[in-house]
């Protein structure tokens, strides 16, 4: 048997298999379908200091190939958090993942510095997220404010810290490089990339947010690249994510350059979708005599 | 016993009720067997990212059968439409919370508009002669399931918006004289929202089933939010987990 466990910034995983933030809640849900143990692990929805509302609805959008989001970081707040869903996370035999965002630097140093505290295996920093207003997705967009950001918590943050980036850049390589010299230890990549659509009927846009993210298969190309690319600059770890729906996604995405994967909008067609890939991924290893996923990181051959 | 699950379904029936309207028979053993009226399931449409929520119209436990009546409203349900007895639908059922119907002696109002009704038939069944429809339609052929609601016993009245069949006007023009103890709703905002001000006028209770647009079906998203009235003031809820049924007076009708 092929080995699946991958380490990322000394934190092991199972399987590279992990659920994307915002499309798995907090794991309760899905847990109908298979024990979550099946993953590697789970990101959790994005955190703020405080709770969030989120944006009016609609919030959804359907679109070739993907869908928009505008859901703006509902959630109920670090602390709650952390005393209702990471004991009972805790137990279910699978990575630990809190995602983090903030309006500003001292939001994100102060939760990270409270997440340290507690058994959580992992933070990702969110700094790519297109529906908020303040903050989010503005740290993710230059060198500059990506590395300021990411030495900032890396400061607080006592855990290993991955930084998300955003694909609305024009320099994905460049931010990869500033926050790895900044201190981050593992980069998650893609979040969404900022559309919208328009009713033609109303002409009014679907989203009530008028722009959201688009997540789903049309992502996966444009993710690809930019993992591609960013390995090329980068020694620490890459997790990608952007549209991964089969298992042959997964096998692209490792040869790319990342180290694992994290699924997202796929699961909301088929929940089950981490099963069938882990199985099609050991076959795939086993077929072609390669003795661990970690093996095939980085392997494309590249003209 | 899972609450919900994927399900590759054989159709045994999908016919046009009425233009652009289908009726669709699938069997499903599993999720009849726990299904209750006014929850929905998520139906796959192959090539689609998203499934397409729709609402459950009947259930038979015996036969392990699930019924849904839905009109063809863009790419999706349009494939849905085209489906024939013998293909394979996957389901993703049953889901939210239905209609809470509690003491079946009462007298319900059921009252739909358009392709609102459909999931008030379930809930009809333990009422029966107890129970009457006040439905809207566009126009005459768009006229549905009226026969199914009188087999059950069911008073009917019908209104529509051109006056072709029935009466010309409102749904909640068909109300003034009929006694009830509690009152069903599914259809439009506009219509629920009168029909929820009318329950109220007479102190009745009355629950609602509301639509948003949604991705996972299950409450893990967040997609489908919807304002609701809480102890300490509005808050977004989700139609897939918290509904699609509401008690009406825990809406906010405006944003
Ligand atoms: C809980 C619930 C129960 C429903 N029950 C029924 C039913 O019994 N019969 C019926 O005919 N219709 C029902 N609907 C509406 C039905 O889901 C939409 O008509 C359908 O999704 C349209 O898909 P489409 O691809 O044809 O349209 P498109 O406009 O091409 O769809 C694009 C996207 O928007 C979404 N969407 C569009 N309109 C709606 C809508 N009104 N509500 C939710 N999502 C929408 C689609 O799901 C898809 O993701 C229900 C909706 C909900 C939320
Ligand atoms: C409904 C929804 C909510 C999301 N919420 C978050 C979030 O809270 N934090 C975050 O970092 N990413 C969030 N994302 C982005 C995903 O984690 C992921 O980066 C993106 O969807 C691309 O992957 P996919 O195509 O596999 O879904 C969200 C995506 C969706 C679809
Ligand atoms: S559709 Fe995902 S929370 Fe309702």
């Amino acid at each position: 048997m092929a080995e699946l466990e991958v380490q990322i910034a000394g934190v092991s995983f199972k399987n590279p298999l992990i659920a994307a933030s915002g499309t798995f809640g907090f794991g309760h849900e899905f847990q109908a379908f298979y024990p979550l143990s099946t993953l590697g692990g789970i990101s959790c929805k994005g955190l703020t200091l405080e709770e969030r509302p989120g944006n009016p609805p609609p919030r959804i959008a359907e679109t070739p190939g993907g869908m928009l989001n505008s859901v703006g970081l509902q959630n109920p707040g670090v602390e709650h958090f952390i005393r209702e869903d990471l004991p009972w996370l805790k137990r279910q035999g699978t990575g630990v993942i809190a995602n983090i965002a903030g309006n500003t630097p001292e939001d994100y140093c102060a939760m990270a510095e409270r997440l340290s505290e507690e058994p959580v295996d992992m933070i990702e920093l969110n700094i790519s997220c297109p529906n908020v207003k303040q903050g989010g997705a503005a740290f993710g967009t230059s060198c500059e404010s990506a590395a300021s950001i990411t030495s900032a918590v890396r400061r607080h943050c006592k855990k290993p810290l991955m930084v998300k980036l955003s694909p609305n850049v024009a320099d994905i390589g460049g931010i990869a490089a500033a926050v790895e010299d900044a201190g981050a230890d593992a980069i998650s990549m893609i979040n969404t990339l900022t559309g919208m659509r328009i009713d033609i009927r109303t002409r009014r846009p679907i989203l009530k947010n008028n722009t959201g993210g688009l997540s789903g298969p049309a992502l996966l190309p444009v993710a690809l690249r930019m993992v591609w690319q960013a390995s090329s600059r980068v020694k620490i770890p890459i997790v990608g994510l952007g549209g991964i729906s089969t298992w042959q996604d997964v096998v692209e995405m490792l040869l790319a350059g990342a180290s694992a994967v994290q699924i997202g909008t796929v699961l909301f067609s088929d929940p089950y979708a981490p099963v069938k890939m882990l199985k099609g991924l050991e076959t795939y290893l086993e077929e072609n005599h390669v003795g661990s996923a970690a093996e095939l990181t980085g392997r494309v051959r590249s003209w | 016993m899972k609450p919900y699950d994927t399900f590759d379904c054989a159709v045994l029936q999908n016919r046009e009720l009425a233009p652009g309207f289908f009726d669709l028979t699938v069997s499903c053993l599993q999720a009849a067997q726990t299904a209750r009226a006014g929850q929905f399931a998520q139906l796959m449409v192959p090539g689609k990212t998203l499934r397409r929520p729709i609402s459950i119209c009947e259930i038979d436990r015996n036969q392990g059968t699930l019924r849904f009546v839905f009109g063809v409203r863009g790419g999706g349900t349009l494939q849905l439409s085209r489906l024939k007895a013998g293909d394979q639908v996957n389901l993703l059922a049953p889901l939210g919370n239905g209609f809470n119907l509690g003491d079946t002696s009462r007298r319900v109002l059921l009252a739909g508009g358009g392709i609102g009704v459909p999931p008030l038939l379930e809930a009809a069944k333990p009422f029966g002669k107890r129970a009457v429809l006040t439905a809207g339609f566009r126009s005459r052929d768009a006229v549905i399931l009226k026969e199914d609601f009188e087999k059950l016993g069911c008073g009917v009245r019908i209104a529509t918006d051109d006056g072709s069949f029935g009466h010309h006007g409102l749904v909640t023009d068909l109300v003034e004289d009929i006694p009830f103890d509690v009152v069903f709703a599914c259809g439009p905002k506009p219509m629920l929202r009168a029909v929820a001000a009318l329950a109220h006028r007479r102190g009745v209770p009355c629950f609602v089933s509301m639509e948003e647009r949604m991705a996972c079906g299950i409450g893990a998203c967040l997609g489908c939010a919807i304002q609701l009235q809480g102890e300490n003031g509005p808050y977004y809820g989700h139609v897939c987990k918290d509904g699609p049924v509401f008690p009406a007076e825990t809406i906010v009708w405006e944003e």
